[in-house]
């Protein structure tokens, strides 16, 4: 039973171990998600829009990480 | 017959991507099974391994089964959502180690703890529950983010998921070889540049399959994922020459 729930926190551990920094990825994609099908864009700009947003995300989390 | 089915401008990116997420896996996974092997012997270490890698077919052949029925936008998002969730861990933490922010991962540091913590435990008269539990552990672990990764890379199916297949079969033999042959663990495999690599390709993917899951019809179709590697690629070494100058700046400051 030990075995399994170790095994078990350790594969949510692969998708989460910064909380805050999983919890931005999945709401942008749902603000993406949510808006982007309905937007008049080229998909191309879509792309980047959906590219941008994550990479937004990546880059202040780093940031502050680097901070302390 | 597999490598006649791949394209190789066309399915490179998903072998080389499933090749060096595997390769990372699997030397990590030799690093805790040649400890186990070492300190509390071989034949329990390797049925420990043997019953994870039964475990795992079994787990792909019921998952790969269900997965083909759900309908293909569903798949990709939430595969994709799953894939940037984990791609882009990796990338933090790659990048936050070349900034110099958290230490690099040091597999012969991990081969001596983990050795001492298997020598502090009661030697087993006949069943080595300890080094079947560790062995089994670790293998399972790390043989589902293979086949994750796997599965992720080829949520396509037919050449894609062979490419990713190959890929990681290729890390496998690469990694048993090796280990057979040096039987030490692999600490000059440039694992955060592995890590940093195989991080931006799997935030690639997963950018892509949730782009397609959105209705975004990428233009040049799967050529969209090497746009992506490139613009990941980019936004990571500019992250990582900032990460490097802010912490070159604070170690300034302090020294005033």
């Amino acid at each position: 039973m030990k075995l399994l729930r170790a095994t078990v926190d350790e594969l949510l551990g692969l998708f989460v171990d910064d909380g805050s920094f999983a919890a931005a990825i999945v709401v942008w994609l749902l603000a993406a998600g949510l808006t982007l099908p309905r937007v008049d864009l080229a998909a191309a700009a879509k792309g980047a829009i959906l590219f941008a947003g994550l990479a937004v995300v990546l880059v202040l989390n780093v940031l502050r990480r680097a901070r302390g | 017959m597999v490598l006649t089915q791949i394209g190789w401008l066309h399915d490179g990116p998903s072998v080389a991507a499933a090749f060096l997420a595997s390769l990372v896996e699997f030397v990590e996974a030799l690093t805790v099974i040649l400890a186990v092997g070492s300190v509390r012997g071989w034949r329990d270490a390797t049925l420990g391994a043997g019953v994870a890698i039964c475990a795992l077919f079994a787990a792909v052949a019921i998952l790969g089964t269900a997965l083909v029925r759900l309908p293909l936008p569903l798949l990709q998002l939430g595969i994709g959502t799953l894939l940037l969730l984990f791609g882009l861990r990796w990338l933090r933490k790659a990048i936050l180690r070349a900034g110099g922010v958290i230490p690099l991962r040091d597999e012969a540091a991990a081969f001596t703890r983990e050795t001492a913590r298997l020598r502090q435990a009661h030697p087993a008269a006949g069943w080595d529950r300890i080094a079947f539990g560790t062995a089994f552990q670790i293998t399972l672990l790390e043989g589902t983010e293979v086949v994750f990764i796997v599965i992720a890379i080829g949520v396509h199916g037919g050449d894609m998921l062979a490419a990713a297949g190959l890929g990681a079969a290729l890390a496998l033999a690469a990694v048993i070889l090796l280990g057979l042959a040096i039987h030490r663990p692999l600490a000059r495999v440039p694992e955060n540049t592995l890590k940093f690599t195989v991080g931006l390709l799997l935030s690639a993917f997963g950018t892509f399959w949730v782009g397609e899951g959105f209705g975004i019809a990428w233009p040049g179709d799967d050529a969209g994922i090497l746009v992506l590697i490139a613009a990941y690629l980019g936004l990571a070494l500019g992250t990582t020459a900032l990460v490097r100058a802010q912490s070159k700046n604070r170690a300034i400051a302090g020294v005033r």
